[in-house]
């Protein structure tokens, strides 16, 4: 057995390190890796029309967004945006965790926002630094809570999306196991991704309480 | 048989809106790619309701093709129109919370479908949506017009980058099929023995956050480390594929809290926060990340045997 097919895999890894065309690379990759194990055009071609075909599974969540754009018509943004204003600004901590959660939640019912555009950046990055403001906070308490609300956008976000049955990331384990033969459903995959959104929630809301505590031992020093 | 043909049709209606989708963006006379862009709509859509019935080998040049339009830069979103402010505000406040209303039935309906019946996840999702969407089109009394322009506007949003999880799951079969797994686990097992259930799920987790952060899309990741790893080293082992896959999928995850490669979430926040550390937003994450990864070993090794 020759190791070619393995540049496959590297055509992938320097692809993704030089920002080449992402959606390229990957059908290049697709093409390649199997021409280079000794198949036919022929073959080739027809091993990719097939495994497209295999995996169009993934793309069903497609079908969720002519709903999603017709509430989001609707003014589903600033729904959100005025749920998000009315957090009791009580420390920088606690309104980053209510923002995590009410992330998680609407993950979970598949409204998967663009949040670090439309909410930190405008909205929960403002909020948590006015609710500091009796603090007195040093240029590095300042950047630190920008990247804190960037960070609990990002961690909110990843690990509460997959506990949506129809989100891309459940299709895609679901359709990839499928093709291993060991077949798993996107609603059991779904209920397993529940511990580490709840496991997720809890580590940030102590990580926040403990930049809080921080921030106000500052504060009577 | 039924669910054979319900499932046709769902990816029927999914290649209609790629047809629209493609209409639309031909009609977009500002978008100097527009013909490409059509061209790879149509291709799509073609895809998604005939593929059936088309000659795998042709599918497949298709899609080569939909790689080669990218590539040359044929392939763009183009202009489109912003959302109706005033509709907008006036349903917010016409609705309210109710605008979440569409979003709780089609996780309900999907939830219900895939648990009650045996017609699998796909057909669940595909009534889901169907159902979520008469109950927003009927809160909203929008016009079809509305309808088709909100649809037309998402799919064009979505563009490439909407089709990249499908195609790196057909990169993933490609892969298998070509042997790649394989060949790594051949190359793995050389260097660890494979019989040891504790040391193939810590190996499986932190390949898959290895992988995350070279290429910074854990997507990418999980198909070969899971052909490579995941499958042989714990799969093989008697894991629960289930435990295993969504587990595995996560633990990729905490490569992606710290990889700069992941622009989007690491690297964009920075400037539209006008941080000064470029690190800012990674340096934040680092101890959870770290911290998740562990969980995920000792969890997956629990839920798993």
């Amino acid at each position: 057995m020759s190791y070619l097919p393995l540049l496959g895999v590297l055509i992938i890894l320097l692809g993704f390190a030089l920002k080449w065309d992402t959606f390229a690379v990957v059908i290049i990759a697709a093409f390649v890796t199997p021409l280079l194990a000794g198949m036919s055009i022929t073959k080739v071609l027809t091993l990719l029309g097939q495994s497209f075909l295999d995996n169009r599974m993934v793309s069903l969540y497609f079908l969720v967004l002519p709903m999603i754009g017709l509430v989001e018509s609707h003014g589903l943004r600033q729904v959100a945006i005025n749920a998000i204003k009315k957090l009791k600004r009580a420390t920088p901590g606690k309104v980053l965790s209510a923002y995590m959660l009410i992330r998680e939640v609407l993950n979970a019912l598949g409204i998967s926002l663009n949040g670090q555009i439309a909410f930190v950046r405008p909205l929960v990055a403002p909020m948590a630094t006015a609710s500091a403001a009796s603090y007195k906070l040093s240029d590095a308490d300042k950047e630190l809570l920008k990247g804190r609300s960037a960070a609990v956008d990002n961690l909110g976000n990843f690990f509460s999306q997959n506990c949506f049955m129809a989100s891309s990331g459940v299709l895609l384990i679901s359709s990839t196991m499928k093709s291993l033969k060991h077949g798993v459903s996107p609603l059991q995959i779904a209920l397993y991704s529940i511990p580490f959104a709840v496991i997720t929630f809890i580590l940030t809301y102590v990580y926040n309480y403990l930049m809080d505590k921080r921030l106000a031992v500052k504060e009577e020093a | 048989m039924f669910t054979q043909y319900l499932s046709t049709f769902f990816y029927s209606l999914l290649g209609i809106c790629m047809a629209i989708a493609g209409i639309e963006a031909i009609k977009d006379k500002s978008n100097p790619a527009r013909i490409g862009t059509g061209f790879f709509w149509f291709i799509l859509a073609l895809l998604f309701i005939f593929g059936d019935l088309i000659p795998k080998a042709i599918s497949g040049a298709l899609v080569l093709v939909l790689g080669l339009l990218s590539l040359f830069k044929q392939v763009k979103v183009g202009k489109i129109a912003e959302i109706d402010a005033s509709r907008a505000s006036e349903y917010a406040k016409k609705l309210g919370i109710w605008l979440f209303l569409p979003s709780i039935v089609l996780a309900l309906s999907a939830i219900l479908v895939g648990s009650l019946t045996n017609w699998g996840g796909q057909i669940a999702i595909g009534i889901g949506a169907a159902l979520a969407l008469i109950v927003a089109m009927i809160e909203t009394r929008a016009p079809i017009k509305l309808v088709y322009n909100d649809t037309q506007r998402m799919f064009r949003t979505m563009g490439t980058a909407g089709m990249l999880p499908q195609m790196l799951a057909m990169l993933g079969s490609v892969f298998t099929a070509a042997g790649v797994g394989t060949l790594v686990a051949k190359a793995v097992s050389g260097a660890f023995p494979t019989g040891n259930k504790l040391l193939g799920v810590t190996l499986y987790c932190i390949a898959m956050a290895l992988f995350t952060i070279i290429m910074g899309n854990a997507f990418a990741a999980f198909a070969v480390i899971t052909a490579a790893i995941g499958v042989p080293f714990v799969i093989a082992q008697g894991g629960s594929p289930v435990v295993v896959a969504t587990l595995g999928m996560t633990a990729g995850y905490c490569g992606t809290l710290v990889t700069p490669m992941a622009a989007n979430f690491n690297s964009l926040p920075v400037a539209f926060l006008e941080m000064k550390d470029q690190w800012g937003v990674i340096k934040q994450q680092l101890p959870i990340a770290v911290i998740l990864l562990v969980l995920h070993i000792i969890l997956m090794y629990i839920l798993a045997f």
